[in-house]
């Protein structure tokens, strides 16, 4: 395998070498370099911050991660269950709240199971060490002779004490070891199994599942009046005519943050459009040309960062042809079927919000800045959304809703965001565009591999208040932390820029754009879901010119045994073939490690071309993921069918739309995106289980692959070759019916 | 204005203006969590609800059009503890990820089952176009009605086998 974290780190800024970190990704990187502590223990190495054991033998596990659909609760009690040895159905679990969980940041880049549930494990592992020991001291035998089983330490002998009657105030207040005695895979009982979802009954029941459905006594209902395009500035609004409509309490005007409070939801809604037709605007064009958003990136100021520069001189077959292509991405929506929502409650001075925010540490920091309290009279409690796929406009609305509660002191104040806020304000995917050249000799082998790509950073996240929607439009407004470029091995834009194919000479560059034409932030999968589109396209395009199978292509330039199982095992899966397939129907592989270190993923699609509709619908897709460690298999095969199906849906509809001053696009139908007609008919998902390897994330891993897998079975079927996304029936319909390439 | 509403079985006093969307008087007059905002405008299916057999999009239906309507939301398939066929079937096959589409799905998919007790694959994706999943769990959410319409005529032949028998002995 390369050495990638090494040849990583370049940066070439004009000159400077100046790199800078997030505030908080200084702190866990500092941390993790003192203790030496696994996943998150890290950061908060007190056993007892991850678990804690009640007098009546229930157990508590407390996560800083949050449930965003992806499953984490149910695998995290899973862990704790296993290395603890309880039943999973004793086990209550508290996710992120400031006043109660360890801080772990953000819940993002696939980072739960390695983060939180590392540390969990090793947390109850540990505290069942301590029992054990507990118990040996009291029995006055060796720990050796006793074992922990259903909620109990026991001997040989016979002699059982339950962990309550073992544990006292203090037992587990103790700091983590940098060793666990984890538990032999061979020995799981419910890890590894696909137990089902703790969160799924209350969900298909009509239970309180979602801060949406959070009614606390007393509560008001806000609804904000967004100016109708990014620069617009409020010159007046009358506001006395709402401020008389039944049920409304308030109207909030702070500099362009306008909003209204009501008693009723209804009437807020009603409120909020009768304010809206009275603020009159001074709107600005400063939105770039969507016609040409490819030119407009490339031509604005760039920063150079070298992400990854590898030269191997020596024998080197000599480069026979030279292969060129060039990608594009648009602006791209998480589009939440849920539009955001937060309540928020300002009593005693103190603070407290309900949000589904996927980081209530950042964001309390961020909330507290804005509304000037103390971070220790702020308390953010993480309630579930509808999935947001990154940074939508929950910590937005979280914004929104402490500003109103400050507005109307002693009272809950529930924001509700409409449709249009959150197709028009959330901060989108960024634009992107990749150009790659790469040398192919006589053998067919790569010889150098050259790789550019233009985008803005991929996260804006809060931490700064500056970094919140409603901050942005008081009076006296935050601004936007200045976005800078850092190069690390996770990656951000350049996630996924360096492939994981042996390419003996490669350079990769992000040409990274401090401007920010619209506003952006962490999209799923990141720089990974374009730069994957782009290497994976591309890879099919050389094996084209090669005159070589695609898969093999692939295996040739791949050492990583686990990365070529996964390729090997989608493959034959899928019944891999040159066959000729029937008219309009083509096949289309993809392959990628996500961030080039969580889990691997292969996959393999048959698309068919509508020939008079132009429309593509994939037929069957078949997926093999590595995903280190498994907790729970079907988690991770639901992860990786949707991350299929969201992304055939960025890959086939999705762009974002503009004229000069305002977003155009801003419902379902001026966004559209993959319905029930164009569904596969099957979507099979095979997990390579790793017993004792780590957990490797999982929740991004599919998008870049499907993308490609996508492209290149259109490729296959139309001998076309799409490279700007999305593939539109417009673009297909051009492509298809231009000259042969 | 006061206005009976018939939801889930129950008469339901309201007091709420008329052109109230029925999703408002769901989540807020009824504390009834099933039906979502999605978007206000009829256009993702969040807010599905079965009036008369059926799907509606209760957020853009005013209350005064459902005097004497028999409304069923996702409350009315069953509980937790008693999960109705629909509701069993997501369940076992596991067909969320964040869940917010959901109880809109389950809804549509009530309608159509209580029309076209076994559709085919096509029938399912036909009849749920309305309604948005963001996840991509659609897969599991045309699996899980496939298994909702065997199970409904698993027990209805069931209960038939027990008349039967009933009127047998």
């Amino acid at each position: 395998m390369k050495p990638l974290v090494s040849r990583r780190g370049f940066l070439q800024a004009s000159g400077a070498l100046v790199v800078s970190f997030s505030l908080l990704s200084r702190t866990f990187e500092t941390d993790a370099a003192e203790t030496g502590l696994p996943g998150s223990l890290r950061t908060t190495p007190n056993l007892d911050a991850w678990l804690r054991i009640d007098a009546d033998g229930g157990v508590t596990v407390f996560t800083g991660k949050v449930e965003i659909g992806q499953g984490v609760k149910t695998a995290l009690i899973q862990i704790a269950a296993e290395e603890l040895e309880v039943l999973p159905m004793n086990i209550q679990l508290v996710t992120a709240d400031t006043a109660r969980t360890p801080n772990e940041g953000y819940t993002a880049g696939s980072h739960s199971m390695q983060d939180s549930g590392t540390a969990i494990r090793n947390a109850a592992a540990q505290a069942r060490e301590i029992l054990i020991a507990e118990a040996a001291r009291r029995w006055l035998l060796e720990p050796s002779q006793l074992k922990a089983r259903s909620g109990q330490v026991v001997s040989e002998n016979g002699h059982a004490l339950k962990y309550a009657e073992l544990v006292s105030g203090q037992t587990l207040h103790v700091t983590a070891q940098p060793q666990s005695k984890l538990k032999d895979p061979h020995n799981f009982a419910v890890m590894g199994t696909s137990m089902k979802r703790i969160d799924i009954p209350a969900k298909v029941t009509g239970g309180a599942a979602y801060v949406h459905d959070l009614r606390l006594p007393n509560m008001a209902h806000g609804r904000v009046v967004r100016p109708p395009s990014p620069a617009a500035q409020l010159i007046d609004v009358d506001t006395a005519i709402v401020e008389r409509m039944p049920g409304v309490l308030k109207v909030v005007r702070d500099g362009r943050f306008l909003a209204v409070i009501a008693e009723g939801e209804w009437q807020a809604v009603q409120a909020m459009r009768k304010l809206g037709s009275l603020a009159r605007w001074r709107e600005q064009a400063t939105l770039p040309a969507a016609r040409d958003l490819s030119a407009v990136l490339q031509s604005l100021k760039a920063e150079d960062a070298v992400v990854a520069d590898e030269k191997i001189t020596a024998s080197v077959a000599r480069p026979a042809r030279t292969v060129e292509a060039t990608y594009t991405r648009p602006y791209q929506c998480h589009a939440s079927v849920g539009p955001s929502c937060a309540v928020a409650h300002l009593e005693n001075g103190s603070l407290t919000v309900w949000t589904h925010t996927q980081g209530v540490y950042p964001d309390r920091a961020a909330i507290a800045e804005m509304v000037k309290l103390p971070q220790d009279k702020v308390r953010c409690i993480h309630m579930e959304g509808a999935g947001c796929y990154g940074h939508n406009g929950a910590d937005d609305a979280a914004a929104d809703a402490a500003l109103l509660a400050r507005a109307l002191p002693g009272r809950p104040v529930r924001v509700q965001w409409m449709r249009e806020h959150e197709h028009a304000w959330e901060p989108y995917g960024p634009a992107m565009v990749t150009k790659v050249r790469a040398t192919l000799s006589e053998t067919g082998t790569v010889g150098s591999w050259n790789y550019e790509l233009w985008s803005n950073t991929h996260t804006t996240r809060p931490g700064p208040a500056g970094n919140l929607l409603a901050a942005q439009h008081l009076a006296t407004p935050f601004m936007p932390a200045a976005p800078t470029v850092r190069i690390a091995p996770e990656g951000s834009g350049d996630r996924n820029a360096v492939p994981l194919y042996a390419f003996p000479n490669e350079h990769v560059v992000w040409h990274f754009l401090r401007d920010m034409p619209l506003r952006v932030s962490a999209l799923r999968a990141l720089g990974a879901y374009m730069n994957v589109f782009s290497i994976e396209s591309f890879m099919d395009e050389l094996a084209t010119a090669a005159a070589v199978d695609p898969v093999d292509f692939r295996l040739k330039h791949l050492q990583d045994p686990r990365a070529r199982e996964v390729v090997a095992m989608a493959a034959q899966r899928f019944g891999w073939s040159s066959k000729a397939l029937p008219v309009n129907r083509g096949r289309g592989f993809a392959f990628a490690r996500y961030k080039n270190l969580a889990a691997y993923c292969a996959l393999a699609v048959e698309v068919q071309v509508e020939p008079d509709s132009c429309r593509v619908r994939m037929r069957r897709a078949v997926a093999a993921v590595d995903s280190g460690e498994v907790v729970n298999p079907d988690g991770i095969r639901n992860q990786i069918e949707g991350g299929i199906l969201q992304s055939m849906s960025w890959t086939l509809f999705e762009a974002v739309t503009f004229d000069d001053t305002r977003i155009t696009s801003i419902d379902w139908s001026t966004y559209p995106i993959l319905r029930f007609p164009s569904v596969p008919d099957s979507v099979d998902v095979h997990v390579i289980a790793r017993p004792g390897e780590p957990f490797l994330g999982t929740g991004e891993a599919a998008q870049g692959p499907a993308a490609a897998a996508v492209a290149n079975a259109i490729a296959n079927a139309t001998g076309k070759r799409l490279r700007d996304l999305p593939f539109t029936r417009e673009r297909v319909r051009t492509a298809v019916t231009s000259a042969p390439t | 204005m006061a206005l009976t509403l018939d939801i889930n079985d129950q008469p339901h006093e309201v007091t709420a203006d008329p052109q109230t969307p029925l999703l408002y008087v769901l989540r807020n007059d009824l504390q009834l969590n099933g039906a979502k905002f999605g978007c206000g405008l009829g256009q993702c299916g969040a807010c599905t609800v079965v009036v008369d057999g059926e799907p509606v999009f209760s957020c853009v239906t005013p209350i005064m059009l459902l005097k004497g309507r028999k409304i069923v939301t996702v409350e009315g398939l069953g509980t937790v503890e008693a999960p109705g066929p629909v509701q069993q079937a997501f369940i076992e096959k596991q067909a969320a990820q964040c869940g917010y589409c959901i109880a809109g799905m389950m809804m549509r998919a009530h309608a159509l089952l209580l029309k076209m007790p076994d559709p085919s694959p096509e029938h399912v994706r036909a009849a749920l176009e309305p309604n948005l999943c963001r996840c991509g769990t659609h897969m599991r959410i045309v699996a899980a009605v496939a298994r909702a319409g065997e199970l409904m005529r698993g027990s209805a032949e069931a209960t038939e086998a027990k008349s039967e028998a009933k009127s047998k002995s």
